[in-house]
């Protein structure tokens, strides 16, 4: 019998495996279908409607033109309180994330010398939005000071003038740079928990040693179970693609061959992650609880989908290369929303190469150890 | 009967830690996520590379782009001289920034006209090009003052001081290691319960414990404690580190803390053993783990907030245990929300907890292969 009529048989075998339990298939396309959805019109971190308080000690026509351009800003949503106490409790109870506050003599002050300072409290626990809703405050000042000086017939110019120009991304729209990296962890997912039971299934119920009897070689065994979930896999990533443009109008500004290629070589890592698994565990409960902690959140925190890489110290940086998603959002990012730029995609691209080649050699080798 | 549930309890136990690689994939693992993820997950910049393209002859400019290299959040590193170099830079990834004064910058400031200073970014993950047009924003802003002060300019008629309750440096890292405590929490639940039941279902030995005199409550109390106790302890190493290593500060009540992780240790030992009895197979067990576990974090509030979501998707929120826990967290470390303000927060995790046990508890006897 030659090499490939064994290998096709094998295959056969893990096909006719994969159809009568159909977790495989869910896995495959329900999982991702399930969770783009989700997550793609879930998450976002464009920040709007900001539920500010607003405390004005003692209106007068120049407070009412101060706050107005609250009111009217879809950044937030304004509620009135009538002394910053009542305001403060709102802050603590969770209802409000900043109260801005117009002293008593706001109007007075803001003819003398010195200017009327305005009081900004913000709730710092969730540092970033604090930041955001800082930001806004600072923009819909600096807005309100060059009306307040056309009104006056004066001419406001600041000293020096920030433009900024965001590329691949203009209007920061963050389901843009959230989707690609959404299909990064997605496809960790597919890829680790098709493979992750795999070998220790048959490990455990002998069936591994029955194989091993047979002709087949070990590198046949493992081609043969990778084969199958990698055709699964690709389907897998057709199906999150699809929807990445169709459904969320990410843009794709690289080509259809690269992305698919890099993916391709991400799904081979990521499976032979879950056979690596599989193998060192011995049992399939082990090889669970392993792909549970080996898998999602290494991919969601440390792939540079959510936090920066640049900004972590050394020692978590250099743990990120241990991570194939590190390399496969970037280049997903890249492909996506910068175009087919060679210096990033064949970099990662060749790092996932490597991590494939040591997750399958390491496989290869721990499952022939186990004979002896 | 007890005696009963003593002796389920421990033969639990030892099916869990048994196995030396079981052991370890239960204590280690999670330490050392902690470690890792609570220095990587932070939003504050730290050496974002940028390049300066100055045009402008005179110094001020440069006085400008050296306020810039003295942030912690940006290191210069490359000076460039034409715009075509621009793009190649951040193409590459070389740079996340480049800055650009024109040729006319010194001499538009000198004569009180505005000044341009041009800031291009990559947009490829918008989150962080979002808090660098932000810093970027704070230092010319400071700059600006500075300047104003400096020229004699009259300061604004109106100007903005702003205070940050309970996080004064707004430290984005106090944020989210409370975020992690209740994730690696959630985790080390999800570890023990997950694949109990059905592992005993796919090797048979759950049929032979229907037969024995156990009630499906002592079944169900048998397989609950020891997620819930090994969560109890592995949740307090946890917030330890939290507190002591990672000195983020916690002036809440412990009575309050240890409440919110009571209720969420019900509420992840019953969803995780509800899936874990609903799967007939490990990896259908395992599927089920990850489709609770991973939009249970995503949208839990831990990095992308709730507030944010649509309409519909909040409402599925209220069903993710972790989305109150976060809450309490928060609150207890940072806040010290005293107990009566988190109720709201308490009952509904109590309330996932009796019923997903619950159901684990029917499906124990009425899910049968």
């Amino acid at each position: 019998m030659s090499s490939r009529m064994r290998l096709r048989g094998l295959v056969r075998k893990e096909f006719l495996q994969i159809v009568r339990d159909p977790s495989s298939i869910a896995i495959a396309f329900l999982m991702p279908l399930f969770l783009l959805l989700l997550f793609g019109y879930g998450v976002s971190l464009d920040s709007k409607h900001l539920p500010l308080g607003i405390v004005v000690e003692q209106p007068s026509a120049d407070t009412a033109d101060f706050t107005a351009a609250f009111r009217h800003s879809t950044y937030f949503i304004p509620h009135d309180y009538a002394t910053t106490r009542a305001a403060e409790q709102a802050m603590m109870a969770g209802r409000i994330n900043a109260i801005l506050v117009l002293r008593q003599d706001f109007a007075q002050r803001l003819r003398d010398n010195d200017g009327a300072p305005i009081q900004l409290i913000v709730n710092g626990v969730d540092a970033n939005t604090a930041r955001i809703v800082s930001g806004y405050v600072q923009g819909s000042w600096g807005i309100w000071l060059q009306h307040y000086a056309q009104q006056r017939g004066q001419e406001f110019q600041v000293p020096v003038d920030m433009q900024q120009r965001v590329w691949f991304n203009s209007e920061l729209r963050s389901r843009n740079y959230l989707v690609p990296g959404l299909v990064a962890v997605i496809m960790t997912l597919i890829g680790a928990l098709l493979t992750a039971l795999v070998m220790a299934r048959e490990w455990e119920r002998g069936t591994m040693e029955a194989l091993l009897v047979t002709p087949l070689s070990m590198r046949e065994v493992i081609v043969g179970k990778l084969l199958p979930y990698f055709i699964l896999g690709m389907g897998g990533l057709a199906l999150s693609v699809a929807m990445a443009l169709y459904l969320f109008e990410v843009p794709l500004r690289g080509s259809l061959w690269v992305l698919f290629a890099a993916s391709a070589l991400f799904l081979v890592a990521a499976l032979g992650m879950g056979l690596l698994i599989s193998t060192v565990a011995r049992s399939q409960f082990v090889a669970g609880q392993l792909a549970i902690i080996a898998t999602f959140l290494p991919a969601f925190i440390l792939s540079g989908f959510i936090f920066d890489i640049g900004s972590m110290p050394p020692v978590v940086q250099f743990v990120t290369h241990l991570i194939a998603a590190r390399y496969y959002v970037a280049i997903l990012q890249t492909v996506f929303l910068a175009g087919n730029d060679w210096s990033v995609i064949v970099p990662n691209a060749l790092a996932l190469v490597a991590m494939a080649v040591v997750f399958l050699g390491l496989t290869w080798k721990k499952s022939r150890k186990r004979l002896e | 009967m007890l005696a009963r549930i003593f002796a389920l309890v421990l033969k639990e136990f030892r099916a869990l830690l048994k196995d030396k690689r079981s052991r370890m994939v239960l204590i280690g693992p999670p330490l050392i996520q902690l470690m890792v993820f609570g220095y990587a997950a932070t939003f504050d910049l730290k050496n974002v590379p940028f390049a300066v393209y100055n045009e402008d002859r005179g110094h001020t400019a440069r006085e400008l782009f050296a306020a810039f290299d003295g942030s912690p959040a940006f290191t210069k590193v490359a000076q460039i001289t034409r715009e075509g170099e621009i793009a190649p830079l951040i193409d590459s990834k070389q740079v996340l920034m480049v800055v650009h004064a024109g040729p006319n910058f010194s001499a538009d400031l000198l004569a009180g006209r505005s000044a341009a200073l041009q800031v291009i970014v990559d947009g490829r993950n918008s989150n962080t090009a979002m808090i660098v047009v932000n810093d970027v924003r704070e230092i010319v802003s400071r700059y600006n003052i500075q300047w104003t002060h400096d020229h004699g300019g009259s300061p604004p008629p109106a100007h903005v001081e702003t205070r940050a309750w309970f996080n004064p440096n707004l430290e984005s890292r106090w944020f989210f290691l409370p975020g992690i405590v209740g994730i690696l929490t959630l985790l080390v639940t999800m570890l023990v319960t997950a694949l109990s039941v059905a592992r005993e279902r796919e090797q048979g030995t759950f049929d032979q414990l229907l037969v024995t005199p156990l009630r499906p409550v002592e079944i169900l109390i048998g397989k609950t404690l020891p997620g819930f106790i090994i969560g109890m302890g592995e949740a307090t190493v946890i917030v330890l580190a939290a507190v002591f290593w990672f000195k983020v500060p916690l002036v809440g009540g412990l009575i309050t803390l240890y409440t919110g992780i009571f209720l969420f240790l019900l509420s992840g030992v019953g969803v995780g053993l509800m899936i874990s009895s609903f799967a007939a197979t490990q990896q259908q067990g395992l599927l089920g783990a990850f489709m609770f576990m991973v939009p249970g974090i995503i949208l839990s509030g831990f990095a992308t907030p709730i507030r944010n979501m649509p309409q519909l998707v909040q409402d599925i929120t209220l069903l993710d245990p972790l989305r109150y826990f976060l809450v309490v967290l928060r609150g207890v470390f940072l806040e010290g929300t005293p107990f009566h303000l988190l109720l709201n927060q308490f009952w509904p995790m109590a309330a996932i907890g009796v019923v997903s046990l619950g159901i684990a508890g029917w499906l124990f006897r009425n899910r049968m292969y």
